[in-house]
């Protein structure tokens, strides 16, 4: 007998006890589901991360300062606590370093003609950009002239281009006012879209952080020191060299604490990826014994099924079936079985990576290979788990098994 | 023309725990080509296990078997799977059709495992099932069909090879009178009509009165051999 017909016939078999057959491969199809959205959830989590830190920009190293600083008489005893631009300057000249932007944000209204919305100003360096990876999409930023001479020069992002000037005018060379100041906006951002955190980063203006601190707050110290690590394999170094730096320019010795936090962004990925990577082994591996259950129940259903159909292998057997014919013959059931069963699973992954993604709204993808990994996966348990049935079936005595009540 | 079964001394001896149970003790016997042989005797006389022998389902301890010339009384279990598919035809008690499939695929069982491509399977099968009287039956489960059809079909299918022998094990064991006497006259009509072979074991003498030669089985030898003179018809 060819291929096609012991398939067929095998298929034959398995619609003849329909509801049966689906509950003995529903081991499986449970299993490949399990596999699949596991894999989905992981792919979908990892890319959301990877995502994020992207948006955030390259290799990027930011200072804040500690909380100890905010609170208790040490802060001010010690004078310079707070990040200061200087902080920044002396940062830069640090090997490894990139570029370093200190960033001065408050929020407040800005007004556009007879517009106006609230939004977030970002005092920040001509590097932010850079830092950021995010780029202009119209006009210029502003330069190291600018922040020397605190120009009021602004770079919209596209939220507050879209508030203040509706109507769709270039807002290049346009005045805005913020906190009764005319700033000249000279670009725009081009759309970053949401944080990881669900900001809408580009609810934003950017000016120079000289015009922020001396024109609007008065204030000396930034919120934030952002800095670009010159590669990679740069963060870590560079991060151990910026709190070296800063304990000395704060005058930080120990036992003190330090009144700042340098961290970087690549770190707490990794964390959060490998506790994600711990989490998809255990589900594989939970999946996995949901197959091996799911084999053995094809196992059983086969046993009984040679069992039930003694009197019809020794008829096949004494109408010329060798043993191998029966062999194949009870082999190809269990592995369409068993295949179908993680065609089946395939699609009720599907059909959970979408529920998934609806739910996190994270990327979630099955690569392909898996796909074809769980069928494969699948026809191969309906091979491992019915070879025993099989042979048990091949091996019977035709006078025995057409006795057999 | 070489027989279709010729045995000499042949005997079958079985381990039962430390005894050995001897089946036959030394049988010949030759059957030639169209002859209509009844097998009989009481329970335990040795005539299932010749029948096994000779339908190649078993192998002898002891002994040759010729069929049709070719000497295969100790061949592997594949080469007897072969030659049984090929060259005998079998018929139960219990007609052995598989169940939920129609009579057309059952008489094509055989063929499957001959190679024979599916247009010839079909065209065979029908005409086996027409030439035993049940063409109308194709499409019908076993499920639908009375004892009697169903044991025709069942021989169909053992015709469906040409196969040089037919050996049938208690045919009519499970069949009512009238049925029984309609599948032995489908019997006696194949071996006139169509000088088919055929060997069959029977413990009633209604229906070993339909063969034409009649062999009696007592404690695994052959007690007696006779022409019988007295056909039913």
């Amino acid at each position: 007998m060819n291929l096609a017909a012991t398939l067929r016939l095998a298929l034959a078999a398995l619609i003849r006890n329909k509801t049966r057959s689906m509950l003995t491969m529903l081991g499986i199809v449970i299993g490949v589901a399990a596999v699949l959205v596991t894999v989905a959830i992981g792919v979908g989590a990892r890319t959301s991360v990877q995502q994020s830190i992207n948006s955030l920009g390259s290799n990027l190293i930011v200072v804040q300062p500690g909380s100890v600083t905010m609170t208790g008489a040490r802060s001010g005893l010690g004078g310079a606590s707070t990040l200061t631009p200087d902080d920044g300057l002396a940062i830069a000249k640090l090997p490894g370093v990139a570029a370093v932007s200190p960033v001065a944000s408050f929020r407040t209204q800005a007004v556009a003609g007879d517009n106006n919305w609230q939004t977030s100003v970002n005092g920040v360096a001509p590097t932010y950009t850079f830092i950021r990876s995010w780029p202009l999409a119209a006009g210029r930023f502003f330069n190291e002239n600018d922040v020397a001479s605190a120009a009021k020069v602004a770079v919209l992002g596209q939220t507050v281009v879209s508030q203040l000037f509706p109507n769709g005018d270039s807002p290049i060379g346009q005045t805005i006012i913020v906190k009764g100041a005319p700033f000249t906006v000279i670009g725009t951002l081009q759309a970053l879209g949401q944080s990881g955190l669900g900001q809408d980063q580009d609810d934003t203006v950017l000016i120079p952080y000289t015009s922020a601190m001396q024109r609007l707050t008065g204030l000396t110290t930034v919120n934030v020191l952002m800095i670009s690590a010159a590669s990679a394999d740069e963060i870590d170094p560079v991060t151990a060299r910026v709190t070296a730096l800063l304990e000395q320019r704060h005058r930080i010795v120990p036992p003190q604490t330090d009144d700042f936090a340098v961290r970087n962004l690549q770190a707490i990925a990794q964390t959060a990826s490998q506790t994600g990577t711990i989490m998809e082994l255990l589900l594989a591996g939970v999946a996995a014994v949901s197959l091996i259950v799911g084999g053995i129940g094809i196992m059983n259903i086969m046993l009984v099924s040679v069992t039930e159909r003694t009197r019809e292998i020794g008829l096949r057997m004494a109408v010329g079936a060798r043993g191998a014919s029966i062999l194949r013959q009870f082999l190809a059931e269990s592995v369409v079985l068993a295949t179908i069963g993680g065609v089946i699973g395939v699609a009720a992954g599907g059909i959970g990576t979408l529920a998934v993604a609806a739910l996190t709204h994270w990327p979630t993808t099955i690569p392909f290979e898996w796909i074809l990994a769980s069928v494969g996966f699948s026809a191969m348990v309906g091979i491992f788990f019915g070879y025993y049935p099989a042979r048990q079936a091949a091996q019977l005595n035709p006078i025995e098994a057409l006795r057999f009540e | 023309m070489a027989a279709v079964v010729e045995v000499t001394g042949l005997r079958k001896e079985y381990a039962m725990g430390s005894d050995r149970v001897y089946a036959l003790r030394g049988v010949d016997l030759t059957v030639q080509p169209g002859e209509f042989v009844a097998v009989m005797g009481p329970s335990g006389s040795g005539k299932s296990t010749f029948m096994h022998l000779i339908g190649l389902l078993d192998t002898p301890t002891e002994g040759t078997y010729r069929l049709e010339g070719q000497e295969v009384s100790h061949l592997s279990t594949d080469t007897r799977a072969d030659i049984r598919g090929r060259r005998l035809g079998f018929v139960f008690q219990a007609y052995n059709l598989l169940p939920r499939t129609s009579a057309l695929e059952n008489v094509e069982l055989p063929m499957v495992y001959a190679g024979v491509s599916e247009a010839e399977r079909r065209r065979l099968a029908l005409e086996k099932l027409a030439l035993v009287g049940v063409p109308q039956l194709a499409a019908h489960h076993p499920n639908q069909m009375s004892g009697g059809q169903q044991q025709r079909v069942a021989i169909a299918r053992a015709l469906v090879n040409d196969p040089g022998l037919i050996l049938a094990d208690e045919p009519t064991g499970a069949l009512d009178t009238k049925s029984s006497q309609d599948v032995m006259r489908l019997f006696a009509r194949l071996n006139d009509e169509q000088g088919m072979t055929i060997m069959l074991v029977t413990h009633e003498p209604d229906v070993a009165a339909y063969a034409r030669r009649i062999v009696t089985f007592r404690d695994g030898v052959i007690i007696g051999d006779a022409m019988n003179d007295r056909r039913a018809a």
